[in-house]
């Protein structure tokens, strides 16, 4: 997951201060020295660094604080907050114009994911937004790129319009918007070819680009693995083009993602996407608080509900509670309930979303090996209905039938047995908890 | 003589490289050196000042934080030791000690590509997403073709939308053949159709491209390791090469990428991308200092022939060009 080596290093830090009743001015200072080396680790640009600190410094040291009942709290609270606003503060939706079609003109450095990014953005755009996206392959000097453009769009079962390599991108946009037009076309998504920005040539063909398409969004897309360079890179293309909002890829790695923190101060202007994998739906739009939270381990709830909500059926949901309610869940729901939490992505990003797990012992780095899920699939499936309804029916010769079938072996049947009726035990606890709440008020054990 | 003036004489007998890296790194070099000539003018003084400064400067160079830190402890004990007072002869310190970084275990047989005489080399090429390891393989094929290798490509990113596509188009412009199957297909089957074919032609060279990954991908890099396996099974003492395409604009991420890639497929060398553009070089020398993998080749453009042999000489004069003339004018 992006952001957690910072965010590591940052709760680390925040540990110490949290429980304090009084911060002195040398907790702040040591403190700001710590958060100081993790955003530097973290490719957070120096100077946004700098300032960064000094607000938090003043703040944490004034008024606010030291009135404060939970001085340490208070000053973590600041911390999120100044986060969220070197990331943007709101979320930042993408523009809309009133005389379609809204045209988007995408640029970067070479390999920041400019085309896997455009094909990302036209599947966003249709399944959330309802629209119908026109693809259009400016990219006219990689070798490959028109192809790689129009096979995403053979993906998405979308048209791409292309002129070959010999007509100039200028051109090439023009007709695409008059064809665009012709065709009813509600975006349009213009992909350029990969530049340095110190390249002046190529980056007055963007310009001429613009000037004559005049985009309602320039979309600067970054590799989430930038250095230092970030800020310069992102200061001269917004010079030249004066972008709109910039796209971060590839977020799924383990980079610390700094290059995001750096940008939006930078640039002024708002991160609009994520990438956050390979697959064409890993675009996700940006939120800045919800990041903050993140990056500071506080989880990201509100996230993991929306991914919830739109991949669980909320009718099996309420029976699955039924279920675990009066202990009458087997493995049929289980292998339900596994196929579900697989639909909303991968584990780890999850994981990485419910507060306080990457705190849980042995959560530390887990990774979890999607193979290892088929192979429990595959033991479930090997069960005859019976079994399935009900464990206690396993003997040995039974156990061995469902790991030969399963091409597992008996220690694996065992421990998912195992696993399931700890999740019975536990699923049990927690709805007597949640019957306590209703009866007599539940109590914290701290309270 | 001063330590400028021996780095210069090293490269008198190589003027054209040297020109090259000069002008390649000029971003880089112009950045840096302003930095420390910055620090330099502001600080008469050598104290703790000057080194928080001197550290946030290095950081920029995207020198990886705990190999500053290490710098950092070097050059105080060095100040310590010379009595050094002033600012301005901390500057040969500081470019002393960089130097050493590169060096330090020196053997420039390091930086060469391994290929062997008379037998199948085999180079497989890695990397993270969109750092140009299928440009840089184009390239890399083109000149081993001037040099006058029989060179074999095989098409192992079969992940990326048109990514065979453009390996094809680099063979046409190298006029090397390239072995592919279809989009989707499973890479390892790829390479080992590559092995046999360049066995079967009598092949010098055989260049494995793969899909970008990112190294946290579990998965994929056991795809990677798969990959290793077979190439190790078909063709002894192969892979000769595993090189590692890093982008030079990408930050401390770039250390993890080298440490990963190496457990899955122990790469032999990196080959540093899109020198041309970046401001930065300094992930080479935390890359050479933490986990001791040399650099083999540098990127300076799209042109076919834009890929360097590195060479470190080349490199640290490139860096430090202006520096070393000032040190000249000053005599």
């Amino acid at each position: 997951m992006a952001f957690e080596g910072l965010s590591n290093r940052l709760q680390e830090t925040i540990k110490k201060i949290t429980g304090k009743g009084k911060v002195s001015e040398q907790d702040v200072k040591t403190m700001a020295r710590e958060v100081r080396l993790a955003l530097l680790e973290a490719d957070v640009n120096f100077k946004v660094v700098r300032s960064f600190i000094n607000d938090i410094k003043e703040r944490a040291i004034g008024q606010e604080v030291m009135e404060s009942l939970t001085p340490g709290q208070q000053v973590i609270k600041i911390v999120q907050e100044e986060l969220t606003n070197l990331m943007g503060g709101e979320q930042s939706k993408i523009a809309v114009s009133d005389r379609p079609p809204t045209v988007i003109m995408m640029s970067g450095l070479q390999g920041a994911g400019k085309t896997t990014t455009t094909g990302k953005l036209a599947n966003l755009l249709r399944k959330q937004y309802n629209k119908s996206p026109l693809l259009v392959a400016c990219d006219i000097y990689r070798p490959a790129a028109i192809k790689q453009l129009q096979t995403l769009g053979k993906q998405l079962d979308m048209p791409v319009f292309e002129m070959g390599t010999d007509v100039s991108p200028v051109e090439i946009s023009k007709k695409a918007i008059e064809y665009a037009k012709q065709e009813h076309h509600d975006y349009v998504l213009i992909d350029t070819a990969g530049r340095l920005h110190v390249d002046d040539t190529l980056m007055q063909e963007l310009e001429d680009v613009k000037a004559e398409v005049k985009p309602d969004e320039i979309f600067l897309v970054v590799d989430a693995m930038t250095g230092q360079d970030a800020v310069n890179v992102a200061e001269s293309f917004n010079e030249h083009l004066d972008i709109t909002g910039v796209v971060l890829t590839k977020l799924d790695g383990d980079t610390r993602g700094g290059a995001a923190l750096s940008i939006k101060a930078v640039t002024d202007t708002p991160i609009k996407f994520i990438g956050m994998g390979e697959k064409l739906d890993e675009l996700e739009e940006f939120h800045p608080e919800r990041m903050a939270s993140r990056i500071l381990g506080m989880g990201d709830v509100l996230t993991l509900i929306e991914k919830a909500q739109a991949n669980i059926d909320e009718k099996q949901a309420k029976e699955l509670e039924e279920k675990m309610r009066t202990m009458s869940f087997t493995f049929d729901d289980f292998l339900e309930q596994m196929s579900q939490v697989k639909q909303m992505g991968p584990l780890e990003d999850l994981l990485a979303m419910i507060p306080g797990a990457n705190k849980m012992k042995g959560m530390k780095n887990v990774q979890f090996d999607e193979k290892q899920l088929i192979s429990v699939e595959a033991i479930i499936q090997s069960m005859t209905k019976a079994e399935r309804q009900d464990p206690s029916l396993m003997n040995a010769s039974r156990k061995k039938r469902i790991a030969k079938g399963s091409g597992t072996n008996v220690s694996q049947v065992n421990r998912l047995l195992k696993q399931f009726n700890e999740m019975k035990k536990m699923m049990k606890q927690m709805t007597n908890m949640q019957k306590g709440k209703k009866g007599k008020g539940f109590q914290l054990p701290f309270m | 003589m001063s330590f400028f003036n021996k780095l210069k004489n090293r490269f008198i007998k190589n003027e054209e490289e040297t020109e090259t890296y000069k002008e390649g790194m000029k971003k880089t070099r112009q950045s840096f050196t302003d930095k420390i000539n910055d620090l330099m003018a502001r600080y008469r003084q050598v104290d703790e000042e000057f080194f928080e400064e001197l550290e946030e400067a290095l950081i920029m160079s995207d020198v990886g934080v705990s190999t500053v830190m290490d710098l950092i402890d070097e050059l105080k004990f060095e100040v310590k030791r010379r009595n050094i007072k002033e600012t301005n002869e901390v500057k040969d310190v500081i470019s002393e000690k960089l130097v050493e970084i590169y060096y330090h275990d020196d053997d420039e047989t390091v930086e060469h590509i391994n290929i062997q005489e008379n037998e199948l080399t085999v180079i497989l090429v890695v990397g993270v997403n969109g750092v140009g390891k299928t440009t840089s393989i184009g390239k890399l094929a083109a000149q081993l073709k001037k040099e006058g290798k029989h060179v074999v490509l095989a098409a192992g990113d079969t992940f990326r939308a048109g990514a065979i596509e453009q390996l094809e188009e680099w063979g046409k412009r190298a006029e090397v053949e390239v072995i592919k199957q279809s989009a989707g297909s499973d890479p390892a089957a790829v390479i080992f159709d590559g092995i046999k074919a360049a066995k079967s032609r009598n092949a010098d060279i055989l260049i494995c491209d793969t899909a970008g990954r990112l190294q946290n991908k579990v998965n994929l890099m056991n795809e990677l390791a798969k990959i290793h396996r077979i190439i190790e099974r078909e063709v002894p003492n192969a892979p000769h090469e595993v090189l590692l395409v890093l982008d030079a604009t990408t930050g401390q991420n770039a250390l993890s990428q080298a440490k990963t890639f190496s457990d899955a497929t122990k790469v032999s060398g990196i080959v540093l991308t899109k020198l041309d553009g970046t401001a930065k070089g300094g992930i080479v020398l935390a890359i050479r200092n933490e986990l001791n993998i040399p650099v083999k080749l540098v990127g300076f453009g799209e042109g076919i022939n834009d890929l360097k042999k590195f060479d470190a000489h080349a490199f640290v004069y490139g860096l430090f060009a202006d520096m070393l003339e000032e040190d000249e004018d000053h005599q």
